[in-house]
């Protein structure tokens, strides 16, 4: 091997580290035994996963980001795929800038979006309450329902579709039974998409949430500074293995229906 | 006739997004925005503190300089990994994408997290660092630009690993052969023919990491020092803190100004859309 091939493996070897370290010592810290943060921990127990599921602020907030997240993925979904579906069957005029203002949350820095939304929310009474964070994160998570949905519908054979209408079928008929099972696997991804930013989704939270409803992303946030015990560690290695479920559901979706994988 | 209808019913799909998003988001951020006008009175006043007093001006500068150091450091780290990625044996290849996928798809909180307590002047670095006796007293790793940099060139290498990834897959190899047969040494061979090849990958690469990084909240609040803030910082402080709806409506339309003039650049010259996750 030469020196730039030596140095290169060097590079990917720190990056695997840098990558992935941070995460396994989270992940062992929640599972230690001593009363505080230490590495490697004396032993093993359960003790934090206890203290949080036992400590009713804690699972209130969990409860809050789990009823926040259902509507939010499920509302993100069905407008993204049907805005991907609407947007990729027509050819008006326009098009591109309703997909640009579709976009547009994902490109505008989160805490703008924050602020305009906290200062707005108060005014609408919608700041502090559930119906207020489902539409927050809707909002969040809708780009990204579109731009996955979107990719696969311009995959979809035009022809099964007319093929379908030939037939006499009508077009809810043809998207239930030829479009949808075509695009599924995007949906699906789409929806884990949503899920996992809503589950995990704290500046927009952080703005208009309040001390009684307020999701778990914002209360590790408030706790986070303070004297750090291994109880944060054990949420977010649930956090953590939340998102690795999700990641794994999609790849097998992928790997299930043929799809090509992310890259 | 037909053709209209059909148009008509297509935007029925579209609606429910549209409307959700002018009503819940372009709604208020134009509101946010106005108030850079208008709040306390009308006039420009906000825009005249914004960008002419001393310490709005070097946060600003600190924004653009955190945000060019994490680029730089991204693309040292990214280029060589991306590389590796795309000319690896296919088992290697896989781990390599799930290595950068998996912290790609976990909260930035729990990053972030992971890093307080590595960083911490009794945290695990340190602890280890004194414990082989390489250092007698604990490194200032965190609280200041250093934890900042580590933090966020940790979280935002996916964005620049992904479009390198998918720019060097296209890459035709019989070009560097040619460049090998034709006698160019190796490094010349990739300086000449690879890394021209590999440009517009660096490209949107860099400027991802460089317009996400201009907007950043959680690490630098979390990571950074009182003194060395970002721009999304100085928002947050100044409308929790201090009710300042018209400096910090002001900061967001000179934030958001220059992440749109960054987005303009990348589009019309590239040619590369906003959606980065499918890339």
């Amino acid at each position: 091997m030469t020196m730039w091939t030596w140095i290169r493996v060097m590079v990917c070897a720190l990056v695997v580290i840098y990558m992935l370290v941070p995460l396994a010592i989270v992940l062992i810290i929640s599972f230690s035994s001593a009363p505080f943060l230490t590495f490697p921990p004396p032993g093993l127990s359960l003790q934090w996963y206890d203290k949080f599921f036992s400590d009713p602020a804690w699972v209130r907030s969990l409860l809050v980001s789990l009823q926040v997240m259902v509507p939010t993925a499920i509302m993100a979904t069905v407008c993204g795929t049907a805005a991907a579906l609407g947007l990729s069957r027509s050819a008006f005029r326009g098009a591109a800038l309703i997909n640009g203002i579709l976009m547009a949350p994902l490109v505008v820095p989160v805490i703008i979006t924050a602020a305009a939304m906290f200062g707005v929310f108060r005014v609408w009474g919608l700041y502090g309450t559930l119906p207020g964070l489902v539409l927050a994160h809707t909002i969040l998570t809708i780009p990204y329902v579109l731009s996955t949905v979107g990719a696969s519908v311009q995959l979809v054979d035009r022809r099964l579709e007319d093929a379908a209408a030939n037939l006499g079928a009508r077009p809810w008929t043809t998207f239930r039974r030829v479009t949808l099972p075509l695009i599924f696997p995007a949906v699906l991804s789409g929806l884990l998409f949503s899920m996992v930013i809503s589950f995990d989704e704290l500046i927009v939270s952080l703005f208009i949430s309040t001390p009684t409803v307020r999701p778990v992303t914002v209360q590790m946030w408030s706790n986070i500074r303070g004297d750090t015990d291994p109880t944060i560690a054990a949420i977010a290695t649930l956090l953590f293995l939340f998102s690795l479920a999700a990641l794994l559901t999609e790849a097998l979706a992928r790997r299930k229906s043929g799809q090509p994988d992310v890259l | 006739m037909l053709a209209r209808m059909k148009a008509d019913r297509f935007m029925l799909l579209i609606a429910p997004a549209v409307g959700l998003i002018l009503i819940a988001f372009a709604y208020p951020v134009f509101w946010l925005l106005l108030r850079s006008f208008s709040d306390p009175v009308w006039g420009l006043h906000n825009y005249g503190t914004a960008l002419g007093s001393f310490i709005y001006l070097k946060v600003l500068w600190n924004t653009v300089s955190i945000a060019g150091s994490t680029t730089a450091l991204c693309l040292l780290l990214g280029y060589p990994m991306a590389y590796s990625m795309v000319h690896s044996a296919a088992l290697v290849k896989k781990l390599l994408i799930f290595v950068v996928l998996i912290p790609f798809w976990t909260s930035i909180l729990v990053r972030t997290f992971a890093w307080m307590i590595l960083l911490q002047p009794n945290g695990i670095i340190n602890d280890m660092l004194i414990g082989i006796g390489l250092i007698d007293a604990p490194l200032d790793l965190i609280f200041n630009r250093t934890g900042v940099l580590i933090g966020m060139v940790q979280i935002l290498l996916p964005f620049m690993i992904f479009p390198l990834f998918s720019v060097m897959a296209r890459i035709d190899t019989s070009y560097v052969l040619a460049a090998s047969n034709l006698g160019a040494p190796p490094v010349k061979q990739f300086f000449r023919v690879y890394l021209p090849l590999s440009l517009p990958g660096i490209v949107t690469g860099s400027m991802l990491v460089f317009i996400i990084s201009l907007g950043y909240f959680i690490t630098p609040a979390l990571l950074g020092g009182r003194t060395d803030i970002m721009i999304a910082q100085l928002i947050e402080q100044n409308i929790s803190e201090f009710g300042n709806w018209g400096l910090s409506s002001a900061l967001a339309i000179v934030l958001l100004v220059g992440t749109g003039l960054m987005f303009g650049i990348v589009h019309k010259v590239f040619k590369v859309g906003p959606d980065v996750r499918t890339t």
